[in-house]
């Protein structure tokens, strides 16, 4: 029995204990419990209610690659350079090079294969409506949500343009926006484990004279770097 | 459930014989822990003496409303590594492993990982939005959701996708509270989601959801639809009673067995649509960067891990004869079904002792019984789940992935068992 079915039961056996109880009343009235055999769109309990079109608004500000959910706006990369410069540089640095252990933003270019890779909106971000999303709805760190839009735009512009993906003359706007490709938009694929690593399904793993003498090869007490625990256990 | 109880009688001799490690024969004299066959050279004063705890009167029933653990378990706290981030907001703490024992992750000990900060949420003023495509967009209170029929409890692992994440280059940190501490398991109290999706009506292309939280973040998430039908929870209560606020009170999203950043705290909003978001969530951050300069992305299944939680770094050997090693063992896929343990690096293998309950999705509790002469050992342990996926080793999966994809780290861990019982994080070659 599908679970909608077992609520529809659920339903139809506390309306015959006939308790007549604040919890029925509460209950839009019951749908007969559809026949077993008959595919029924699953029934509604009647709890909550419908959202009103203003507060779908209020906190639906998402947006995809495709542009779907983009406000109406625009803004260039000097408005964007202005608003940077007083809300973001301060930990983000005046050329989106992070201040001390801050997110790095621009630069890294090429480096995703390297051993140090700097992973940037233009190294690394496969899509522009991520970077004008998330600024929305998470920045500043600490003022959320204290943008316009017009302000969103325009940052979004001066990061393209400090990522060297347009010129200092751009104007970032709804009608242009899904016309800017990233550079590694086509950096990534879905989860290939099952394929890629399919040796780690294995029936029966070695048991006996697996492997060739051990030898420690690194160890974390040489570098050190473990919070310190007056407290905690001793040894010798 | 139907546990798999492999092994359940341990030969302590046939071990360590089989580990391989010398020719010392167990059970001579020397190896004896001390006190345990032999009177004491001296009266013990603790029971000579009178306590002051057989004296006097404790504290009365209403001293302490909400009970603490004892003040001398102090020690058993989360942990940060200030050095790991750049502010303590969007952070993360380590759940104590190596102290707890069973399966359940005490509420106050439960590693924190916020994004924004912990949002303090009056439950009077939380909502649950429904929007997209469905037939109707919905608003609910927390009131609302406790009166769905349907409500279920049930057990499962959330583990950060960072977990391990600082030792793919090597073992940095002394201890499986710092290397796998980004794990708890909880009993949940909510309902399926899949109960409020058919209260809004899903329509015919609906195939994503949106989860999103409330707090500073705006964490959100892109969720594959049939997961959210098949298995996902949306709950306040944790453990028997509601979620802590750093947990996500009064409501987050259960995502079995998949990285604990899609459980969006503070639930405020599923939106259902037809294609992913692509959010910071899943692009910049939690994808798989592997040595080709290419990323995975949506590596959601957690894959089947375990550590050996004592002995360990924090928990030293303190004492040679008889001893209890024990750790935990857990699986994305499903069910644990053996766990198995090498006193060698991994030459030779037995099976452990499962105890306690084994539920799909769930921290697992394994335990090998063994007699210590005080030999080095380099401890491993191995888990297999029902899928036939057995853990492999570190060096395995920097084989297929590098050692920059930070997430996903499920090898198997070496403890170096020293002579004096001092345990350290080891790599092995």
């Amino acid at each position: 029995m599908s679970k909608s079915a077992k609520i529809a039961l659920g339903l139809a056996l506390l309306a015959g204990l006939g308790t007549a109880s604040v919890v029925l009343a509460q209950q839009r009235p019951a749908a007969p419990a559809p026949a077993a055999t008959r595919a029924a769109p699953p029934a509604k309990v009647g709890l909550g209610r419908e959202a009103h079109p203003a507060e779908v608004a209020a906190w639906d500000t998402d947006i995809r690659p495709d542009g779907q959910g983009l406000p109406p706006g625009r803004g260039t990369v000097k408005q964007g350079e202005e608003v940077y410069l007083q809300q973001c540089a301060a930990c983000h640095g005046e050329f989106g090079e992070g201040a001390g252990r801050w997110p790095v933003l621009a630069g890294g270019r090429g480096s995703l294969a390297s051993d140090n890779p700097e992973k940037t909106i233009g190294s690394f971000w496969p899509y522009l409506s991520t970077t004008f999303d998330y600024i929305r709805r998470a920045m500043p760190y600490g003022n959320a949500q204290s943008l316009s839009n017009d302000e969103v735009y325009a940052l979004t512009a001066y990061l393209l343009h400090l990522n060297d993906v347009v010129k200092d003359d751009f104007e970032l706007s709804r009608d242009n926006f899904t016309s800017i490709r990233l550079p590694n938009a086509g950096g990534f694929y879905d989860d290939d484990r099952e394929t890629t690593e399919r040796r780690f399904w294995q029936a029966n793993p070695c048991m006996t004279n697996c492997r060739p003498e051990p030898r420690v090869t690194g160890r974390a007490r040489v570098i050190d770097v473990t919070p310190d625990s007056r407290t905690g256990p001793r040894v010798e | 459930m139907s546990g798999p109880r492999t092994v359940s009688t341990f030969n302590r001799r046939g071990f360590l014989g089989a580990a391989g490690v010398g020719a010392a024969s167990l059970g001579t004299a020397g190896l004896a822990a001390s006190g345990t066959a032999f009177a004491a050279p001296a009266p013990d004063p603790v029971i000579t003496e009178v306590q002051d705890w057989n004296r006097t009167l404790g504290d009365g029933v209403q001293a302490r409303p909400y009970g603490k653990p004892s003040a001398f378990e102090k020690d058993v706290v989360r942990r940060d590594v200030e050095w790991l981030t750049a502010s303590r907001e969007s952070s993360v703490n380590f759940t104590p492993l190596h102290a707890l024992d069973g399966i359940i992750t005490p509420s106050g000990l439960c590693f924190e990982r916020h994004h924004g900060g912990v949002a303090e949420i009056d439950p009077a003023k939380h909502r649950l939005m429904i929007n997209g495509l469905v037939d109707k967009p919905m608003v609910f209170t927390l009131d609302d959701l406790k009166r769905f029929p349907g409500r279920v409890n049930r057990a499962y692992f959330l583990e950060c996708a960072a977990n391990s994440g600082m030792e793919w280059r090597g073992a940095q940190l002394n201890g499986c509270q710092f290397t796998h501490g980004m794990v708890h398991n909880v009993w949940y109290s909510g309902i399926p989601l899949k109960t409020l999706l058919d209260e809004a009506g899903l329509r015919g292309n609906a195939k994503w959801l949106l989860a999103e939280g409330a707090d500073a973040s705006g964490m959100t998430r892109s969720i594959p639809l049939d997961k959210a039908l098949r298995d996902c929870l949306v709950v306040w209560g944790m453990n028997g009673e509601m979620l802590r606020p750093e947990q996500g009170y009064p409501l987050r999203l259960v995502v079995p067995g998949w990285e604990g950043n899609m459980w969006i705290k503070w639930l405020r909003r599923i939106e259902v649509g037809d294609q992913p978001w692509h959010h910071r969530e899943e692009t910049s951050k939690y994808t798989d960067l592997l040595a080709d300069g290419r990323s995975r992305r949506f590596t959601f299944i957690m894959d089947a891990k375990s550590v050996v939680t004592n002995p360990s770094p924090q928990a030293p050997l303190r004492q040679k004869g008889p001893n209890v090693l024990t750790g935990l063992a857990w699986s994305g896929r499903g069910a644990i079904r053996r766990v198995d343990v090498s006193l060698d690096g991994g030459r030779n293998w037995r099976t452990a002792r499962i105890d306690g309950p084994v539920m799909s999705m769930s921290l697992t509790r394994f335990y090998v019984d063994f007699d210590w002469d005080g030999r080095e050992m380099m401890i491993q342990s191995r888990a297999m789940d029902e899928t036939g996926y057995v853990q492999p080793t570190k060096d395995e999966l920097r084989k297929v992935r590098g050692t920059n994809s930070i997430y996903h780290n499920n090898g198997i861990q070496t403890w170096l068992v020293r002579s004096n019982g001092e345990t350290e994080n080891v790599e092995i070659g």
